[in-house]
């Protein structure tokens, strides 16, 4: 899911920035003093759980949850998962300062995607809808992602289109469970605690 | 599972002011990030391999995380010698390698070690204590510094929650296969995982309110630049300047 450094072209890498920064502008003006903690602590959480490796098949793949994290944080995932990644980078050096906005947007730009597309039916009345939607907001945030780090590199030099297939092939599998994943997620919030999945702006 | 494993405060890099530190990783990464030049590549990660032996890290620290990073590069290796079009100077059958593709590939091979290995030695060795300050003086938004404050903060609280339910797992035969209940299974574990983190995030405001934070962050110890940061600070300077100098004016081509 990374881009490593080095690799991306000057434009991809400035309009990454660019986006990010707006993108946690926005997310930091809707959260106030108050609500920091929340997110922190609900980051800490994704970053955590993206930690875990799923078996799949002979290998294993970890999670992204890119998409829970859009409808539980909304517009905040972007100041959310760019001070994760940050995070990530200062103890495992997994991307460093040139493509955190980058890394950034093909995360957060999902997220919040599936908040607009989703939030509406996870929070609805009925349980069913409710986890479809879970398993679209998982499959989808990942699909976006995969989509967004190919482009990244399509853009950064045509060679690099070979790479870009490999990289959304690769995802898919990913996406299905991601989906199923995401769906429990939601199933099990809104069993235990419902008001989790309202989300931090309330 | 988390642990900060290069943070050093014994290596004479550790002494150098981390505002200085940070500025000059920022910097440097973008120059070799931009440039399309081996010269300056090649100069960069001379460069970042003085600092990475200055920071004084076990070696083999440094190579096992460089070994990862270098997982997405060796999958480039894979297909950037082929793809690119060029001089053919070898052929396997339908594949032709060519010279620009293994140069391009090359090139971003050595620019991502530089980085990286600039980034171990100058942000990774810090502590976060350190860089929090450290950002603070740089005019990083209040908010967003909290914010990482706090994940780095509760990261530990919570990768040992986990650890109790992976346990709890364990104890109750759960194994980890390519199955609908092993999914299902983690779902609830990450919800479970939220669910803790959402009660923790209450008492951590109320505990903050308590004790009367009001979104400032006090700082009881405060940055000096002496002696040995300026002796640093000028050969970083001097690196920094001379990689713009190989990378924008006209001497090479």
């Amino acid at each position: 899911m990374h881009i490593s450094e080095g690799v991306l072209a000057a434009p991809v890498l400035v309009i990454g920035a660019a986006t990010a920064v707006i993108g946690c502008g926005v997310g930091l003006k809707k959260i106030d003093y108050d609500k920091i903690p929340r997110v922190a602590v609900l980051s800490s959480a994704f970053f955590v759980a993206s930690l875990i490796h799923v078996p799949l098949g002979p290998t294993n793949v970890h999670l992204v949850l890119n998409g829970i994290v859009g409808i539980i944080l909304g517009w905040a995932s972007f100041p959310a998962l760019l001070v994760a990644l940050l995070l990530q980078a200062v103890l495992f050096q997994f991307g460093g300062i040139t493509t955190l906005g980058i890394n950034t947007v093909n995360m957060a730009l999902p997220a919040v995607i599936c908040f607009y597309l989703f939030s509406a039916l996870i929070r609805g009345k009925n349980r069913i809808l409710a986890m479809i939607a879970g398993f679209a907001a998982g499959f989808i945030s990942v699909f976006i992602s995969g989509t967004l780090v190919a482009s990244s590199l399509v853009f950064t030099g045509e060679e690099f289109m070979a790479t870009a297939k490999l990289v959304v092939i690769a995802h898919f599998p990913v996406m299905v469970i991601e989906g199923i994943i995401t769906a429990s997620v939601v199933g099990f919030l809104r069993k235990v605690r419902p008001k989790i999945l309202e989300g931090i702006e309330i | 599972m988390i642990e900060q494993a290069f943070t050093r405060v014994d290596s004479i890099i550790s002494d150098i002011d981390p505002r200085i530190r940070i500025v000059y990783a920022v910097i440097f990464s973008v120059i070799v990030a931009i440039t399309d030049k081996v010269v300056v590549a090649g100069l960069a990660l001379a460069f970042s391999m003085i600092f990475s032996i200055l920071v004084r890290l076990k070696i083999k620290l440094i190579l096992r995380r460089l070994l990862i990073v270098n997982f997405f590069i060796i999958v480039l290796w894979f297909i950037l010698p082929f793809s690119r079009p060029g001089n053919i100077i070898f052929s396997l059958g339908n594949l032709n390698i060519t010279y620009e593709g293994v140069v391009h590939t090359l090139l971003i091979t050595i620019k991502c070690n530089a980085i990286v290995l600039t980034w171990i030695a100058m942000i990774s060795s810090c502590g976060i204590f350190e860089l929090v300050h450290a950002f603070s003086h740089l005019h990083i938004p209040d908010k967003l510094i909290y914010l990482f404050f706090l994940l780095y903060r509760y990261v530990y609280v919570l990768s040992s929650e986990y650890g109790i339910l992976r346990n709890a797992l364990k104890v109750r035969g759960f194994r980890p296969r390519t199955s609908l209940l092993t999914y299902r299974t983690y779902g609830y574990v990450i919800g479970t995982l939220l669910l803790r983190s959402y009660d923790l995030s209450e008492q951590v405001h109320k505990a903050m309110i308590c004790r009367g934070f009001k979104g400032k962050y006090w700082l009881l110890d405060h940055f000096k630049i002496d002696k040995m940061d300026f002796l640093l600070g000028t050969f970083m300077l001097l690196s920094i300047i001379s990689l713009g100098i190989l990378q924008w004016a006209k001497i090479i081509h």
